[in-house]
């Protein structure tokens, strides 16, 4: 089937299966390869892109699906080589261990403070539940978002 | 995992999609939410999506007359921040907002939740306890069920084969409500939880999900706490009557034993907050 989609302001066409997913649209066929899969059950939020402006997990989207719409990657963040607060946030406050959730926790923190710019700690960490990470005991991720939600 | 093939029909019509489900072994897709975790382990082959998702006429909230209406591939964020939801039928924002995480309401639909029926869902729980009705259209004409009769058992509902579900009808009501539940600690899904409703007239609605097979009205509770003053000593009274012949799940995340106590803590957590 034939798809368009619009990816970091790029627009794509596509002939895919209809069972290939999202992600694997984006990292085999696009090559961006940021978007990680960490599970086989929806669980783990690695896989987190924007959708029309929405965070969602692209392991539990089929590519035919996004047809039409725009999607922002992890790729897609940064402007003119400057990074976005949030990755900023990351690399100062210590965010990260291993990286592999890294993405996905952006994509998710990029949704939340767009809704709510100011959020609490409880707020934080609620908005992260459907991201896992195995390293940093999330405590240096609560901080790298509030890093990005006091710069931006 | 990747499923295995299928062909895909994006509909723009609820005609169009009951035309389409006639194809054999043809299922809805709403928000994928269920249909697609279930494909890539393989649990799920059908040979035919039909893509309900861009069908305007199946989407928003409106109020009319006594009621509101909530088109059935309104995704749960949708309804979580919902003016008039937040107004008028709080009970549905307090249930939208405890599903999952952000991610999945961002795509879940409360048509899918339903149709689906998985005894942990959610929306189960509200949609008894608030005495909604739910709109289903098929090859023979539309109808209504009450939510009452739409739950049969595990994944097991009142939709017959070919009818989509159009809308959720919810009348409103003046009292108070809550949902409250006992997450599991990864997906989110209720391993109990429990709806109240206390009407202005005093009469009180207790549903339960995540109990037993199916969601529940639970009218052995109702009845212990019918025409008292709500508090503490009646709470617990009502309490020794919940989930009462009802037969109790056990699985690896709670035994029958523990569901049956946190499905009494709950009833009493949930009476006091609309007490
Ligand atoms: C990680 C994760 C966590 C979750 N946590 C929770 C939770 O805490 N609580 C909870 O309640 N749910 C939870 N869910 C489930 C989620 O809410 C689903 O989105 C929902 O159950 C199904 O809605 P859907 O729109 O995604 O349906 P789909 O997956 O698209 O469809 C589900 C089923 O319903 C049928 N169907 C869909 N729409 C219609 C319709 N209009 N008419 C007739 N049949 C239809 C489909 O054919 C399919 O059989 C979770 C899901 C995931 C992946
Ligand atoms: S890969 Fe784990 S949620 Fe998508
Ligand atoms: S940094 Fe390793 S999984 Fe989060």
């Amino acid at each position: 089937m034939k798809i368009n989609v619009k990816v970091n302001g790029t627009a794509h066409s596509h002939d895919v299966e209809p069972r290939t997913l999202l992600v694997h649209y984006l990292r085999d066929t696009l090559r961006l390869t940021g978007t990680h899969v960490g599970c086989d059950t929806s669980g783990c939020g690695a896989c987190t892109i924007h959708l029309d402006g929405k965070a969602v997990k692209s392991c539990t989207l089929l590519a035919v699906q996004a047809d039409g719409c725009e999607v922002t990657t992890i790729e897609g963040l940064a402007t003119n080589g400057n990074l976005h607060p949030l990755q900023e946030g990351f690399h100062q406050e210590h965010g990260l261990q291993c990286g592999f959730c890294t993405p996905g926790m952006i994509m998710t923190a990029a949704d939340l403070l767009k809704h709510n710019p100011k959020p609490s700690e409880a707020e934080i960490r609620h908005a992260l539940e459907g991201n896992i990470c195995r390293c940093t005991g999330y405590h240096n991720i609560v901080k790298s978002i509030q890093y990005a939600s006091e710069k931006m | 995992m990747i499923p295995s093939s299928f062909t895909y029909q994006k509909v723009k019509s609820v005609e169009e999609a009951i035309a389409a489900l006639k194809e054999s072994d043809s299922k809805i897709l709403a928000g994928g939410h269920s249909l697609i975790p279930t494909m890539k382990l393989r649990l799920n082959s059908p040979a035919k999506l039909i893509d309900i998702g861009g069908i305007s006429a199946l989407k928003g909230i409106k109020e009319s007359g006594s009621e509101i209406v909530i088109g059935a591939a309104t995704t749960h964020a949708e309804i979580a921040s919902s003016k008039v939801i937040q107004g008028k039928l709080n009970l549905f924002a307090q249930t939208a907002s405890a599903i999952g995480d952000i991610q999945v309401r961002n795509r879940g639909t409360i048509g899918g939740s339903l149709a689906h029926a998985d005894p942990a869902a959610d929306w189960p729980a509200a949609v008894l306890a608030a005495d909604a009705t739910i709109a289903v259209q098929g090859a023979k004409g539309s109808r209504k069920i009450k939510a009452s009769e739409f739950f049969q058992g595990l994944f097991t509902t009142a939709l017959q084969e070919g009818e989509v579900i159009t809308a959720v009808h919810v009348p409103v009501f003046s009292g108070k409500s809550v949902y409250m539940k006992f997450p599991q600690p990864a997906s989110r899904y209720a391993i109990v939880g429990c709806a109240v409703v206390k009407h202005s007239d005093g009469k009180i609605s207790i549903a339960y999900t995540g109990v037993s097979s199916n969601a529940f009205r639970d009218g052995a509770a109702e009845k212990a706490i019918s025409g008292k003053k709500i508090d503490a000593g009646s709470a617990e009274v009502a309490s020794k009557a919940a989930a009462e012949g009802m037969h109790i799940m056990s699985d690896h995340y709670a035994s029958e034993k523990y569901r049956k106590h946190l499905a009494k803590v709950y009833l009493k957590r949930a009476l006091l907050a609309v007490a």
